[in-house]
């Protein structure tokens, strides 16, 4: 692998038992860069996140960050790293300050120096002025922002964030966004966000991931993802349909040029086909059952397209199982999941 | 890393386990109240000291058919035991009828107990044979008769020796009412403890509690307050931080320890203030002992949480533990008085070593080499348990 890889993932797979987690993937994570891993729930992004940030052990293969073995040298691996997880890494009866003060002293920071810091990330997310209340009265958005600056304490090289923006309204996550962005433009800070959400992925990183089923499925940035569609005879169309009936969309969804039809609003239908004559095919078939077209739209493709294309299913089909974390599996059931 | 900052990470983790603690109100009060609740209830149930009883009430029968219609022997023994409960008010006495009327009234709780003067008794007596008496004792109620068994054979003791008394003096007019008693009783027993006071119930069972709560801190507390934080997320926070994992459990166990350690210490503080325990060995000694007791079960501790995979296993895990400790260890009943299995189970108990190794030290003011042989187990229980929790610890974290 090239010099300029702080991390190096060589045929990493993570089981629980039988069940596998994380399927011999590789890939490396340039310095400086925003690496994404997109796919949904369960498909092995946070297990991923957790062997390479050394919460867990692998199974099988071996990752170093940093030039760090993560099992061998987990000790300073940790000294390189941040995780962001999804939950919430904080004391709700210390206080935002006595947090940080306690999460930092464990990285053996002199304390003058520990204590500047602190000040300045609670400046960064502007908490400073509840530094002295305790994290149980903050309100969701106060509590996700110290959650990443807890992860900066020790000003670490690699950043992992588990589903940042989750849970939050658009405004934070926007926020959330803009503030990793920075992060990376003016530290250099490598960052491996995961996420099921495309927006984040598509407008976050700079390259990306597909995860799917434990395994990393297509790796390359957002555009050339979206190239792997538009290079092939995809057409995606967005149709205002004035009497839209279930009618109507089966008849578009019996057309054999069609992949996928996604009915968006009780007007809009987003139809994604193939073939030189899908634009023809598909108005004929709206056409015959009656259908009004109102506009009509050739749209460009989405990273939930590539997801598609690749897949051969939507990410939200499977968003809404849970992932098998170790929490589901103490009562020693069977992990065991419908896809 | 060197043991130093090892060390300065684990206190670093127990004193924010302790404001934690401390910022929760309810859970403070609860921490003083616990052991209050325990010592009331145990300091008052349990007679402490010299207390008897008394006023327990005893249905009377008297079925003496006399001899040749002298009924003199009962009516004197009735006269006798009437005289003796005037003093010691530890009967309250009442006719009955019959044997069969005994048994309704124990039936329906009146009474507690019943004696019966037999048909012949006035009979044997004159004859020159002794005379006999019957007890009727509640069986549904073992401990209340085996007082009154107790009670009513002291009484009847007593009438025995002055009618002795009485009958010696009859013989001879030199013997004054002292030698009379000399001749009829040549021996009396008089009981001297090691130490000084008569030390009640309470001076046993306090040692014990002490300890029980400050082992139980690390043992149980230890798993409850880590998969508490597994299930929160904290841990993360601490796992991906550049420390020895071990500091992490030492940091636990640390916290726990001082939790475990205030409660004893408000037991002993309770024990002595309201319940007049005197503590007559060293409380450097005493100290030592609690923390002896916390290293012995840190080890157990240690593994518990390596198998509590959520708070609730933990907690009941605690209970499951809990119970055959407190009363196999010898901390509430003597271990002496059990059956010989569950003697043999209570051996295998770390508590019951460091709890007799502590009641010996605060009752009986033993020092160190009074109690070697308590101390090396403990310390060797505490090693063996450490070193298997460790390993088991470790694989634990990185599952």
């Amino acid at each position: 692998m090239a010099n300029d890889s702080i991390i190096e993932v060589k045929n990493l797979t993570k089981m629980f038992n039988d069940f596998v987690a994380v399927d011999n993937i590789s890939f490396d994570v340039k310095k400086g860069e925003i690496f994404g891993l997109l796919g949904p729930n369960g498909a092995g992004k946070s297990t991923t996140l957790r062997v390479l940030s050394t919460l867990a052990a692998p199974t099988k293969g071996t990752a170093t960050i940093g030039g760090y073995d993560i099992v061998k040298d987990g000790t300073e691996v940790r000294k390189l790293i941040g995780i962001v997880s999804e939950k919430m890494i904080m004391y709700n009866r210390l206080t935002a300050r006595e947090n940080l003060v306690f999460f930092g002293s464990l990285f053996n920071l002199p304390k003058d120096d520990l204590n500047k810091r602190i000040d300045e990330l609670l400046e960064l997310v502007q908490l400073t002025k509840w530094k002295n209340a305790q994290v149980g009265t903050f309100s969701t958005g106060m509590r996700q922002r110290m959650n990443v600056i807890r992860a900066l304490l020790n000003m670490p090289q690699v950043l992992f964030l588990d589903e940042p923006t989750l849970g939050l309204d658009p405004q934070s996550s926007v926020e959330i966004r803009e503030f990793i962005k920075k992060l990376n433009r003016e530290n250099g800070t490598s960052i491996i966000v995961t996420t099921h959400m495309m927006v984040d992925a598509d407008l976050l990183c700079d390259r990306i991931g597909i995860m799917d089923h434990a395994k990393i499925v297509a790796l390359d940035t957002s555009t050339n993802l979206k190239k792997m569609i538009s290079g092939a005879d995809t057409t995606i169309l967005k149709l205002e349909i004035g009497n839209l009936s279930p009618q109507i969309f089966q008849a578009v969804q019996d057309c054999k040029c069609v992949d996928n039809v996604s009915q968006e609003n009780s007007l809009h239908l987003r139809v994604i086909s193939h073939g030189q004559e899908a634009f023809d095919n598909v108005i004929d078939a709206i056409r015959t059952a009656d259908g009004k077209i109102n506009s009509m739209e050739n749209l460009q493709p989405t990273l939930e397209d590539v997801f598609l294309h690749i897949t051969g299913h939507q990410v939200r089909d499977s968003a809404d199982q849970k992932i098998p974390i170790e929490q589901h599996r103490h009562y020693g059931a069977a992990p065991n999941r419908i896809r | 890393m060197g043991a130093k900052t090892l060390f300065s990470h684990s206190v670093r983790i127990a004193w924010k386990d302790l404001t934690e603690l401390f910022r929760n109100r309810l859970g403070v009060v609860l921490l003083i109240l616990m052991p209050l609740f325990m010592m009331a209830m145990i300091g008052f149930i349990y007679p402490s000291g010299n207390t008897t009883i008394s006023n327990m009430p005893v249905g009377v029968v008297n079925q003496d058919s006399g001899f040749n219609n002298i009924t003199l022997p009962s009516q004197a023994f009735l006269t006798g035991l009437q005289q003796i409960n005037t003093q010691t008010h530890m009967l309250k006495l009442s006719n009955a009828t019959s044997m069969a009327d005994i048994k309704n009234e124990i039936q329906n709780s009146k009474i507690d107990g019943g004696i019966i003067i037999p048909s012949n008794f006035s009979d044997c007596i004159m004859n020159g044979e002794q005379g006999t008496l019957i007890i009727i004792t509640d069986q549904s109620n073992p401990t209340i008769s085996a007082e009154l068994q107790g009670a009513l054979t002291g009484v009847f003791g007593e009438m025995n020796t002055l009618l002795a008394q009485e009958k010696v003096q009859r013989l001879s007019s030199a013997v004054t009412a002292n030698d009379s008693l000399a001749i009829v009783q040549p021996y009396v027993v008089k009981s001297e403890g090691v130490v000084p006071g008569n030390p009640s119930y309470f001076n046993f069972i306090a040692p014990g509690i002490m300890m029980l709560t400050v082992m139980m801190s690390v043992m149980t507390g230890l798993p409850v307050a880590i998969s508490q934080e597994k299930e929160v997320g904290t841990m993360d926070g601490m796992m991906v931080a550049p420390i020895n994992r071990l500091s992490i459990i030492l940091g636990k166990a640390l916290g726990q320890t001082a939790r475990g350690l205030l409660q004893g210490f408000i037991i002993m503080a309770l024990a002595v203030g309201l319940f007049d325990v005197a503590i007559h060995g060293s409380l450097l000694l005493v100290v030592g002992l609690l923390l002896l007791g916390v290293f012995s079960f840190v080890g157990l501790g240690i593994v518990m949480t390596s198998f509590a995979k959520d708070q609730e296993t933990a907690q009941m895990m605690m209970m499951t533990l809990m119970f055959p400790m407190m009363f196999l260890s010898g901390v509430m009943f003597p271990i002496q008085s059990m059956p010989w299995y569950m003697q043999d189970i209570a051996k295998f108990l770390p508590l019951t070593y460091a709890a007799d190794a502590l009641r010996k030290v605060m009752v009986l003011g033993a020092g160190v080499s009074d109690i070697s042989t308590d101390l090396i187990i403990l310390i060797a229980f505490g090693v063996i348990m450490i070193a298997i929790a460790v390993p088991l610890f470790r694989r634990m974290m990185t599952r």
